[in-house]
């Protein structure tokens, strides 16, 4: 596929302190009703004490390639975006949740107000040249958004020396959060 | 094991919509349509945020009149562009539905007492009529101020212009200072807050319950991340697996309240293995032979049978700190008061500090300074009595005496004993500002019966909280996204200073803090007091320094690069102790009989089926500040009371149940928490987040939700050099009914 731009996020989970910042930017940004969220913090600890190791996260939709949610929509609301972004065009979506099915991830949400809604990379910021809102807000700067199609080398500069993973790879949706450990 | 996930987030926000269903709705109209875009802002206002009291500069987002959305402010630095979750939140502050709406007025009606709306002439009219009786009879040394936060810069000036002196803050006694006497006494200087410490640039951190990245504040996360990321060793000492000891190389879970002798055995190796910056001490230290003298028995194998910290880590540590040397920080905390050992437990961790040389070098304690200082007139004014013949100010024929000899500030809890007691004279009028004394000092017990001997309390606030409801007149305050305040002109590594401006108008009938010590000096009779209005006001202040209100409320914050921070090679150090040295035995607390190098003595035990308490921040949260923020509490709503897993299962507790708490003196919560089993903390200790079970009930959403931590701690263990109340010595067991 031949495309301009290609974001992806890079989170690094050693310096995420899960403190849910970018939950509430995100609300504020996207106007998220009560209740429902895009982006949400996830713990994972392991072992017994004292014994114990933990992992934070700060998690969202994967804006994936090979996208399952728009391969089912019935109406083509999701889809690809030319900057690498899976969007929803709000105006085609009818709510049938075969996206919320579809999705590994359970990245998606249906708005109250009737269409499913989920993260954007806040779409509209970077029409303006800004940063997603999580991504500005994070004191500990833990997630980056990415160019993968850009020669400013930065995903390169952020991957050097870690281990990088993916979600749920075997799904094969090639997904575009890449974790850092 | 604990795990958070999205379905979970997703059940805690759905428990939250039942409630908003029973008529807490959300406030703030949501514009969301179909429509793809997002609306443009129509303006966007720099101010300084004052959901916790870090004061970062935020950018708020107004459109149609409502601020939708708070941001930080990329220049100012504190923020650097960032912002913690609360601050992202505070717009749920602003929009609080249950708002302190206009002035209320105690009264009797039938013998029954409640609250009745009154104007602001009338309230304020009361008040200095009140002030004027107590202060003639009693002395003004009968009114004392509590506050916390930076509004209470205008009552101070009003109350000092009226001869009342007696300024007290719980931020002293019950949490940051022992931390500032311990560092005064070793180097001179306090710590300062924020806190003079280089820690972005730490190579090896020890963290003593110091949960930062859970306690937020916003530029020490940015740091903590910052060291993370260029490989910095964290090494954390905490009864409990906090998110700081997730990312740390070593977590020590030590037995709560030993930590004193800890930091007793790292010194001695220290010392013992000469692993010191030996050059930095002879230069600039006094007392090595005796700081050897107090820890000599302190050895390995002795701090372990006292803290239970096996003898390898505790020796690896000690050598680790004196091969990172001057780049290591050993960091002093901030809510510190625990164990009533809380000074000597600081002198010990400066004393480390010490003796590795970090003072003034990357990585360790920095220094700090103003922005300019803004002329001495002008502060001295601030603290001028109004006339040299203003009648009550010839009143005062006393001042506060601490009992407690290093007690810089007035210890509240003294206000406290000291209003029961009428000693050594009385205290007949509380003036509270921005602190819900009932939930911040501990022995709540003792605090009610305080309030009861008083002749007239008197409240400002935003939000009711269980202190209000003690109050005869209370006041309401707008936000500070509604207010002027005082400049922010304070000492940091990159010096700033920085504007707090109103974002909106003020909602209802509440009022600005400047414009309500305005209101109070007229009726004092001191018309003249407040003579500029608060824009004139602050734009003399800025032209001493070159600039302007109306650049400074474009700009949000002026700055100049940091400077002379670290000291240069061979430079002769001038430290503001009785030696001019480093006191690594203190000469002061020698002279005051007490020990002049730290000695430990062993906290009280957990009588039997009992847990120590201990209690923390969350990121989200700030004190019990914020238990009512619809927004901020939609991800965290209560408090949950962390057990033990195997602890919990002999105790045959269920996870997910509620439970009332019992302490070791009898008392039972007046609320129910939720039991969270985890294996994240030790078997003999139980925590919580301080700041839920809110019992006034105009807090609708905060309302009985979670426990407070306050109401447990009936055992204030006090620090004898300073008067700090430690609040660690508290234990609790649990009761279904």
């Amino acid at each position: 596929m031949s495309r301009k731009r290609n974001y992806a996020m890079v989170i690094d989970t050693h310096v995420c302190v899960g403190c849910s910042a970018c939950v509430y930017a995100c609300k504020a940004e996207n106007e998220v009703p009560e209740g429902f969220c895009r982006d949400w913090i996830e713990q994972k600890v392991e072992g017994h004490f004292p014994k114990l190791t933990m992992e934070i996260r700060s998690n969202r939709c994967q804006h994936c390639e090979e996208a399952p949610c728009v391969t089912y929509c019935p109406t083509g609301s999701s889809h690809y975006a030319g900057d690498g972004t899976v969007q929803i065009d709000r105006n085609w979506c009818t709510g049938c949740k075969a996206c919320l099915a579809a999705c590994p991830y359970d990245a998606r949400y249906v708005h109250p107000e009737g269409f499913v809604d989920k993260c954007s990379f806040c779409q509209h910021r970077l029409k303006q040249g800004l940063q997603p809102a999580c991504v500005t807000t994070c004191p500990t700067s833990a997630l980056k958004l990415v160019d993968l199609n850009s020669n400013d080398g930065l995903y390169r500069q952020l991957i050097e020396g870690r281990t990088v993973t993916q979600d749920k790879v075997p799904a094969g949706t090639q997904p575009k959060l890449f974790w850092l450990h | 094991m604990a795990q958070v996930n999205r379905r979970k987030f997703l059940k805690i926000s759905s428990a939250f919509l039942a409630s908003s269903a029973a008529g807490l709705g959300w406030p703030l109209i949501t514009k969301t349509s179909k429509a793809q875009g997002i609306a443009e802002p129509d303006r966007i206002v720099s101010t300084t945020c004052e959901i916790c009291f870090w004061r970062c500069g935020v950018d708020a987002y107004v459109r149609d009149e409502k601020v939708y959305k708070l941001a930080g402010h990329k220049d100012h630095p504190l923020s650097n562009g960032k912002l913690c979750p609360r601050g992202n939140g505070g717009q749920g502050l602003l929009y609080d539905p249950n708002r302190l709406k206009h002035p209320l007025i105690r009264e009797t009606v039938n013998g029954k007492e409640q609250f009745r709306k009154a104007s602001w002439d009338e309230a304020t009219s009361l008040i200095a009529e009140r002030f004027g009786k107590i202060t003639k009879q009693y002395g003004t040394e009968s009114v004392v101020m509590f506050s916390h936060g930076f509004g209470a810069s205008f009552f101070k000036t009003l109350f000092s212009a009226y001869g009342i002196h007696t300024f007290s803050a719980p931020s002293y006694a019950q949490c940051r200072g022992p931390r500032s006497e311990a560092f005064k006494l070793t180097f001179g200087h306090a710590i300062g807050s924020p806190e003079g410490l280089d820690i972005a640039n730490s190579r090896y951190l020890v963290l003593l319950g110091s949960h930062l990245g859970e306690n937020m504040h916003n530029t020490a996360v940015q740091d903590f991340s910052s060291a993370i990321s260029k490989g910095c060793e964290v090494v954390v000492v905490d009864p409990r697996f906090s998110v700081a000891a997730g990312k740390a190389k070593h977590w020590l879970p030590i037995k709560p309240g030993t930590d004193l002798a800890l930091l007793r055995g790292w010194i001695h190796i220290l010392l013992k293995e000469k692993r010191y910056d030996i050059e930095f001490i002879e230069q600039n230290a006094v007392g090595l032979e005796e700081l050897w003298q107090g820890v000599k028995y302190a050895t390995p194998e002795q701090t372990y049978a006292i803290t239970g910290i096996p003898v390898e880590q505790i020796v690896q540590v000690a050598r680790d700190l004196g091969r990172y040397g001057s780049s290591a920080l050993v960091h002093p905390g901030r809510h510190v008061t625990w164990y009533g050992d809380d000074t000597q437990r600081e002198r010990a961790i400066a004393i480390l500090n010490a003796l590795i040389g970090n003072y003034r070098m990357p990585g360790g304690i920095i220094r700090q300074e103003k922005f300019t200082p803004i002329k001495a007139t002008l502060n001295q004014e601030k603290f001028k009595p109004y006339k040299a013949d203003f009648p009550v100010t010839q009143n005062a024929s006393h001042t506060f005496q601490s009992r407690y000899p290093f007690a810089s500030q007035v210890p509240a809890n003294e206000i406290v004993d000291q209003t029961i007691s009428g000693s050594p004279y009385p205290v007949k009028s509380w003036f509270v500002y921005g602190t819900n004394l009932i939930q911040s000092l501990g022995n709540q017990p003792a605090t009610l019966k305080a309030l009861q001997q008083l002749d007239f309390v008197v409240a400002v606030d935003v939000l009711p909280a269980e202190i209000t409801g003690y109050a005869d007149v209370i006041l309401p305050e707008c936000t500070y996204l509604e207010r002027y305040d005082d400049l922010d002109n304070r000492t940091y590594r990159t010096p700033y200073v920085a504007i707090r401006q109103p974002v909106v108008e003020p909602l209802y009938e509440s009022k600005p803090g400047h414009e309500i010590a305005r209101l109070l000096s007229e009726k004092m009779g001191m018309p003249d007091l407040f003579k500029d209005d608060i824009e004139t006001y602050l734009n003399k202040q800025l032209k001493q320094m070159d600039s302007s209100l109306d650049e400074l409320k474009k700009v949000g914050v002026l700055k100049v690069s940091e400077k002379n921070l670290y000291r240069q090679p061979g430079e002769a150090l001038q430290f503001k102790t009785p030696s001019g040295k480093i006191e690594l035995a203190s000469s002061r607390l020698r002279e005051a009989g007490f020990d002049a190098v730290p000695q430990y003595q062993p906290p009280p035990e957990n009588p039997p089926g009992y847990f120590r308490l201990l209690y923390g921040r969350a990121p989200m949260h700030t004190f019990g500040r914020t238990a009512n923020n619809r927004v901020l509490g939609e991800l965290m709503p209560e408090n949950e009371l962390w057990v033990n897993q195997v602890a919990g299962r002999d105790m045959k507790l269920k996870h997910g149940e509620y439970v009332y708490l019992v302490n070791q003196d009898g008392v039972k919560s007046t609320t129910k928490i939720k039991i969270r089993l985890t294996e994240r903390i030790r078997p003999d200790a139980v925590y919580m987040v301080h700041g839920f079970g809110h019992t006034d009930a105009r807090l609708e959403f905060a309302y009985q939700r979670g426990v407070n931590s306050s109401d447990m701690i009936t055992q204030l263990s006090t620090d004898p050099i300073m008067g700090a109340t430690g609040m660690n010595n508290n234990f609790v067991t649990f009761t279904r009914s």
